[in-house]
């Protein structure tokens, strides 16, 4: 199959955003999922969010950030190109209801998959309050989409150079302080944030839902690779997941897991550049 | 009587440090050879033992004449996947074990015929098929493996356009992302499908169904539905450390290494652990293709640790001794209790204990019993769990009505309906794990069923 790219562009340094043309796939998709793709016969297959779809047009939007060999690749890609598979859409759907007020919290790029789902909670009836976070505020993505599709937006900084100077969950906390009921809070990030926000919601008894992030390959639940531990049950994050109960996820294990081909990909990136170059 | 002719084999010391085939294939003296050991029974019992019935005897007259394009064609009355099939079907329970010339001594190499005439067959140059005059009849099959394949292409033979989606990048099933390609080169698979789409068959792949499409939305897209789509879901062992890292079930590991070819990283992105003392539970086929790719990964000891004993081995015989030939460690009557954690939730070694067999269970083998006291341990990095797979339930996702047992198998009835109407299945998604050619049977009586049924209707 070949997926063509309709369009590709930087939206904070080393983040991009891309739309790409796969219908039945946008056609399917719903707020809380993942594709995988792969660029070429030889790339490996990475699981990114869907961070917006038209069902219309026919198109997926993804965002992802530059980590490693295969999304600097990606970063590479421009319009007209194409992306050999794109399979999707993958996970369960967000549970999204009624609930009353929910807070949604996204860092980094994890503002991407957060942004659909503050659109989804808005259109069943909830008011959304929003807080996002970076480290810097060039690195703060769709904040003038989150404005829009947010009742309440708030911002955070790790170096203060944009809103509250300091994190995301220092933000929650306010609010949960506040005294507002709070129905739900989501938290999508990196893996050392939902961890933290776990532990700093945990004393109030609100439902907290994180979408975990594994290392996957096919996604559709036949390698167990992305097998995570939930309330001391193993469980497998692209069929039983993304989304899971913060409060009894293993974090520690997520993260370990994640590092394990650290080393490979290490060289892996550097069998690249040499490529790269000698191609020059 | 002439000796059995020996299978022409890969050195194997040469042959754990590639990815190559094993098995070379007899030349056409040795098939000339082995044939003529063939007493062409009046009453055949080969035949019996061989799912799809082959004409054995048949297509093993026309060997011993030299004629070889007559052979593969009495092959293919009844097995489109020859060079599959002649490669990994277990024949020493099936045709071969029923062949006469067993109870004298060895029996006639029935499989190792059947590969060769697929594989002269494949070397000229496998000729277009003539395409069906269509029914305007469309039926989805859904799952591209064995099962799939073959109803696809019996259903494309009688004239309905058939769409075939699969949920990975590529087809073949488990011939394509676990068989490994020193077992069955890829390059035969790919074959296969071609001349599937050459009967017309539309094949498209990154298609889950149950995700894009729900199965009651195909049954409404489609005259017919043919639902091959395996027995994909791993089975862990539920014991302690099975999470830590370097622990793979087989699938992921071979997974990695067919489909993605992890072998050649980073010529190819996908990486894959290399350990140096590598443990593979399990006894099956699929133990031994794990073991057999991890110690040409490097692993400098790869050992099956299996809870029966050798006679117990549900593996094919030929790859059991080609894995023992290669330097695979069997530890039987042995079964691992927890795994232990080194550094950074890595693995460090496999606590076992020793097993006895006791009394027959259920499917008749005598249960392995533990030995009070007899735990050990065996140092690990990598430890691999192939202890069986069970079917996949993402195509039941959105598909109220379809009856599935305790287990997870769709039920079906003798003639491969589901309990929806115009619904088949068969395959490994029906059995649980089992055999390319029992999932190609299945594969074929469903489309019979589906051909009745739309003739009919
Ligand atoms: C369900 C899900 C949704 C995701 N959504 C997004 C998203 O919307 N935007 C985004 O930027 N990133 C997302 N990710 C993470 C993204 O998949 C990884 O950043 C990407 O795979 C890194 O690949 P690489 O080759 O560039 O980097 P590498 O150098 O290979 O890896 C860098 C790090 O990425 C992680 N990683 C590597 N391979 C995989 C893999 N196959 N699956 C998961 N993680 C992996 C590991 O932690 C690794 O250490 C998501 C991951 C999951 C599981
Ligand atoms: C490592 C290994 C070694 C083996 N060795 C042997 C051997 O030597 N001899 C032998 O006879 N048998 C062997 N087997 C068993 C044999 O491969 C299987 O019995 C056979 O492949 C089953 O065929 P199938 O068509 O039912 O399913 P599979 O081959 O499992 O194919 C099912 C396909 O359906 C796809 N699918 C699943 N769900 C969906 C969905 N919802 N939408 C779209 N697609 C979907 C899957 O991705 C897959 O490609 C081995 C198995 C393994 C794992
Ligand atoms: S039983 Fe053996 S000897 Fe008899 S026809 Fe079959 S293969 Fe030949
Ligand atoms: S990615 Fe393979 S089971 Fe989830």
């Amino acid at each position: 199959m070949s997926y063509t790219i309709l369009e590709k562009k930087q939206i904070a340094p080393q983040v991009h955003l891309m739309k790409v043309l796969a219908p039945d796939v946008a056609k399917a998709a719903k707020a809380g999922q993942f594709i995988i793709l792969r660029i070429d016969e030889t790339s490996e297959r990475i699981p990114l969010t869907i961070a917006d779809f038209d069902a219309d047009e026919g198109y997926v939007t993804i965002i992802f950030q530059e980590m490693g060999k295969t999304t600097k690749q990606l970063a590479q890609m421009t319009d007209r190109d194409v992306l050999l598979d794109f399979v999707g859409p993958l996970g369960k759907p967000a549970d999204v209801r009624k609930l009353g007020t929910v807070i949604l919290v996204g860092g980094g790029v994890g503002i991407a998959p957060v942004y659909p789902q503050v659109k989804a909670y808005r259109d069943a009836g909830n008011k959304v309050i929003s807080v996002i976070g970076a480290r810097n505020k060039d690195l703060l993505i769709l904040e003038d989409e989150m404005q829009a599709a947010s009742d309440e937006l708030y911002i955070a900084t790790d170096d203060g150079s944009k809103g509250h100077h300091g994190f995301v969950t220092d933000v929650a906390k306010k609010i949960l302080d506040s005294g507002e009921k709070i129905a739900r809070i989501v938290v999508i990030g990196p893996p050392i944030l939902m961890k933290v926000a776990a532990g700093m919601t945990a004393p109030y008894g609100v439902e907290t839902i994180v979408s975990l992030n594994p290392i996957m390959i096919d996604g559709t639940g036949m390698c167990g690779g992305c097998r995570v531990s939930v309330g001391g049950e193993t469980k497998f994050a692209c069929v039983d997941g993304p989304e899971f109960d913060a409060h009894k996820v293993d974090f520690n294990l997520l993260m370990s897991r994640l590092g394990l081909y650290r080393p490979e990909e290490a060289q892996c990136q550097e069998n690249h550049q040499c490529t790269c170059r000698s191609g020059n | 009587m002439a000796a059995r002719q020996a299978m022409p084999h890969q050195d194997a010391k040469e042959r754990t440090r590639n990815f190559d085939e094993v098995a070379l294939g007899y030349t056409e003296e040795q098939a000339i050879a082995e044939a003529s050991r063939c007493l062409e029974c009046r009453n055949p019992k080969c035949v019996q033992g061989c799912p799809v019935e082959i004409d054995i005897p048949g297509f093993i007259a026309q060997m011993k004449a030299g004629d070889f394009d007559e052979a593969i064609a009495t092959i293919k009355l009844t097995n489109s996947l020859p060079a599959v099939c002649g490669r990994v079907c277990p024949q020493e329970v099936q045709c071969e074990e029923l062949c006469v010339l067993a109870k004298k001594g060895e029996p006639v190499a029935i499989g190792r015929l059947e590969r060769f005439c697929a594989d002269h067959e494949r070397k000229k140059g496998v000729a277009a098929p003539v395409r069906a005059q269509s029914t305007g009849k469309r039926v989805a099959v859904v799952g591209a493996g064995p099962a799939s394949l073959t109803a696809a292409a019996d259903l494309a033979k009688e004239g309905h356009a058939v769409t075939m989606f699969e949920a990975l990048h590529d087809t073949g099933g488990v011939l394509t992302y676990g068989i490994p390609e020193f077992r069955l080169p890829k390059s035969i698979v790919r074959d296969e499908v071609e001349y599937i789409k050459q009967l017309g068959v539309d094949v498209k792949v990154d298609y889950i169904i149950g995700k894009i499409k729900t199965l009651e939305e195909l049954k409404n897209d489609f005259d017919a539905v043919f639902l091959g789509t395996g027995a994909g879901l791993p089975k862990f062992m539920g014991i302690e450390g099975e999470n830590l890292n370097g622990v793979y079930s087989a699938n992921e590991f071979l997974t990695r290494v067919n489909l993605m070819k992890a072998y050649r990283f980073p010529d190819y992105s996908t990486p894959i652990k290399r350990g140096k003392h590598v443990i593979v539970v399990g006894g099956g086929n699929v133990a031994m293709d794990a073991a057999r790719s991890a110690l040409r990964l490097g692993a400098e000891e790869v050992s099956i640790v299996y809870r029966r004993g050798e006679d117990e081995l549900p593996a094919r015989k030929e790859e059991v001794e080609n894995a023992k030939e290669e330097g695979i460690i069997f530890r039987l009557l042995t079964n691992p209790v927890r795994i232990l954690q080194g550094d950074n939730m890595t693995v460090k070694g496999v606590e076992c204990i020793r097993m006895e067999l006791g009394e027959p269970d259920e499917s008749g083998r005598r249960s392995p019993v533990p030995k009070a006291g007899s735990e050990h341990v065996i140092d690990a990095d990598i430890v691999i769990i192939a202890i069986g797979t069970s079917p996949n339930p993402m195509i039941l996702s959105g598909s109220d009505g379809l009856k599935v047992s305790p287990r997870g198998t769709i039920v079906v009835d003798e003639s491969a309906k589901t309990s929806i109407g115009n619904v088949c299945a068969g395959g490994d998604a029906v059995t649980g794990a089992a055999t390319v050619i029992s999932a190609m049977g299945a594969g074929k009586l469903a489309a019979q069923t589906i051909n009745d049924y739309l003739r009919n209707n």
